[in-house]
């Protein structure tokens, strides 16, 4: 008696996410209205753990999902929830679900996807925290990631099983500035019956919307240009809506009824916003990883700014690149955004509008040079962290890959004379001055 | 420039005022396949909207002389003894034609058929006959995105509203 051809539903609605309205409207209105009980302009901080029941009847219609309201901080926040809505309408997505940090968002979403035995088709160029997560962590959970090399497009159809629920990948790569092929990877993955999941962290939104190549699935670590102030951490799951959860058998959790909710299945009463519904209201709930309603508001309120910064990130980002590229200090620099990187013709398709402001140059000097570069500047901040509107820099080989060999630590892209730079938002020239007054020290 | 004919509705993407206006007029719905256990996605429906203000009578003929959530089951849209404004449809696309008739039959106003189900030939029948037609769509996902209530989930309501009043 229930409606069928759900897919067909899917594939129809996909094209309705799309806003009337431009970006930059987006970024300061979507989520937002004023309170309307205080009129308060500024999103509030909720800052409260558990919400009244209007009666025990109202009460028992959310427990059921059947109303939508709050019940407790470790499910939804209003605040939060103005934070999901202003990431799902700049991804152009249907929904999305926040979570305490980038590696939280990488947990809740492939537990709402994986049952132990199953595999995850992954690049091999990730964030080094990713590769721990993915490659030895999930492994306790007998989840297990084949990475792959993302110039060898042909080998995530190869490396792809019958227990593979995903294919991984960064839409801009840390540190490497490698730029991922979305659309050929969301073409492998549809094949296989299996979603296409992205990382948009080091792209943000304003510069590459993973979900318009293809993706079905976008996380964010919200800590770095999302919030850009380098002060609060968050995660978001982005759910585009247009995957069929039905499509095989191979997604029980959505497609079957689950024994969370009495037998309620996810992808039929949820149908094009389940996916984000389920890591809501199974994952979240059960592995606990909630965002503070003060870190949301933080967040959020930098968000608002967006495609200002990004535009400053990229344009100081490509100057400096452009400058080092002419160092005679400087053996080669890793930036897609430079004419002949071997990156720019996908970052001219994916990244149109700038190729980020993370990047990796190397140094001629070596591991000396590289520790003596990183202690002469001054305005850059040693540290790990990227998308700070402070620009930053790491010589990786002493700090964060300092454990490997270097021979590890070459096929890591982190070799002895490699720093990574985050680019801010200062004056350009004053960061070039410090650079070249580090470089001829070094 | 206005012009006094119906204007032709494109049912791949509805506006939120064609929306709005048929959430705003109807009372009394009438809801074919409402399912008396709870965690069918029709209880839910009429849980919510029942909620929100409006009557929703069930037409089930396994249910028919029963009640769902107060409000007795009918075993056809001819068979409910009041006004019904609209006919929400939980129903295959395919068992869409006579439910639409009946539609017309009873003097619905609006012919409405969830997410996933979309009859285009009984939904121009309806619109001949001078009702409204939604396909593939939700009344009460509709009626928490434009209410903006659905945002709380984290969905994407494509609303923005610069006022205090939350309203649909």
């Amino acid at each position: 008696m229930e409606p069928k051809n759900k897919a067909v539903a899917a594939s129809k609605r996909a094209a309705e996410n799309a806003s009337p309205y431009g970006f930059d409207t987006l970024q300061v209105h979507a989520g937002t209205a004023p309170d309307p009980t205080t009129g308060a302009r500024s999103t509030p901080i909720y800052q409260t753990t558990a919400y009244v029941f209007e009666d025990a009847d109202q009460a028992a219609s959310l427990f059921n999902l059947q109303s939508f309201g709050n019940i407790y901080t470790r499910l939804t926040n209003p605040t939060t929830a103005v934070l999901e809505q202003k990431v799902a309408a700049l991804e152009n997505a249907r929904a999305a679900t926040a979570v305490a940090s980038g590696h939280a968002s990488q947990a809740v979403a492939f537990h709402m996807l994986m049952n132990p035995g199953d595999h995850i088709v992954s690049s091999s160029k990730l964030y080094g925290g990713s590769i721990t997560q993915l490659g030895v962590s999930f492994k306790r959970f007998d989840w297990h990631t084949t990475f792959v090399d993302p110039d060898d497009i042909k080998g995530f159809a190869d490396a792809i099983t019958p227990k593979t629920k995903a294919i991984y990948a960064e839409s801009l790569s840390n540190p490497g500035g490698v730029v991922c092929d979305i659309e050929a990877l969301a073409e492998i993955a549809h094949k296989a019956g299996i979603p296409l999941i992205i990382d948009n962290t080091m792209a943000s939104p304003y510069l590459c919307r993973p979900i318009e190549w293809g993706a079905d699935i976008v996380l964010h670590s919200a800590t770095k240009f999302l919030g850009g102030h380098g002060n609060s951490m968050g995660g978001v799951i982005v759910d585009s809506g247009k995957f069929d959860w039905g499509q095989n058998d191979k997604f029980p959790h959505l497609s079957q009824p689950s024994p969370a909710y009495h037998g309620l299945t996810f992808w039929e009463t949820f149908g094009d916003m389940a996916f984000a519904v389920a890591c809501r209201a199974i994952s979240l709930r059960d592995l606990g990883p909630a965002i503070s309603p003060f870190n949301a508001f933080m967040i959020l309120t930098g968000m608002e700014t967006l495609s200002l910064r990004m535009r400053k990130h990229c344009d100081n980002a490509l100057a400096i690149a452009e400058f080092l590229s002419k160092h005679p200090k400087v053996a080669w620099v890793s930036y897609a955004g430079l004419k002949g990187d071997r990156y720019h013709a996908l970052a001219q398709k994916y990244l149109p509008k700038g190729a980020g402001s993370v990047f990796t140059f190397g140094l001629k000097g070596g591991y000396e040079a590289g520790l003596k570069f990183v202690d002469t500047v001054e305005i850059f901040s040693h540290l790990a962290n990227v998308g700070d509107t402070r620009s930053l820099v790491i010589h990786p080989a002493s700090t964060t890959h300092r454990q490997l060999t270097p021979e590890q630590r070459e096929a890591a892209g982190a070799g002895d004379n490699v720093i990574r730079l985050s680019i801010g938002i200062e004056d350009v020239n004053d960061l070039i001055k410090d650079i070249d007054k580090a470089l001829n020290a070094a | 420039m206005t012009t006094a004919t119906l204007e032709k509705i494109d049912h791949e993407n509805y506006s939120d005022d064609y929306i709005r206006s048929i959430l705003r007029k109807v009372n009394v719905i009438a809801m074919v396949g409402a399912s008396a256990n709870w965690n069918r996605p029709s209880y839910f429906a009429m849980k919510y909207l029942q909620q929100k203000g409006y009557r929703v009578i069930p037409v089930n003929p396994k249910e028919a002389g029963k009640e769902i959530l107060g409000e007795r089951a009918y075993a056809a849209l001819t068979d409910i003894p009041v006004k019904v404004d609209m006919v929400d449809c939980f129903r295959a696309s395919e068992a869409i034609p006579p439910i639409a008739e009946d539609a017309i039959k009873i003097g619905a106003k609006v012919l409405w058929m969830q997410l996933g189900v979309r009859n285009d030939e009984a939904a121009r029948k309806a619109e001949a006959a001078g009702l409204q037609v939604v396909m593939n769509r939700c009344p009460k996902i509709e009626y928490g995105r434009l209410s903006q209530e659905i945002g709380w989930m984290g969905v994407n309501t494509r609303v923005i509203n610069s006022k205090r009043q939350r309203r649909i």
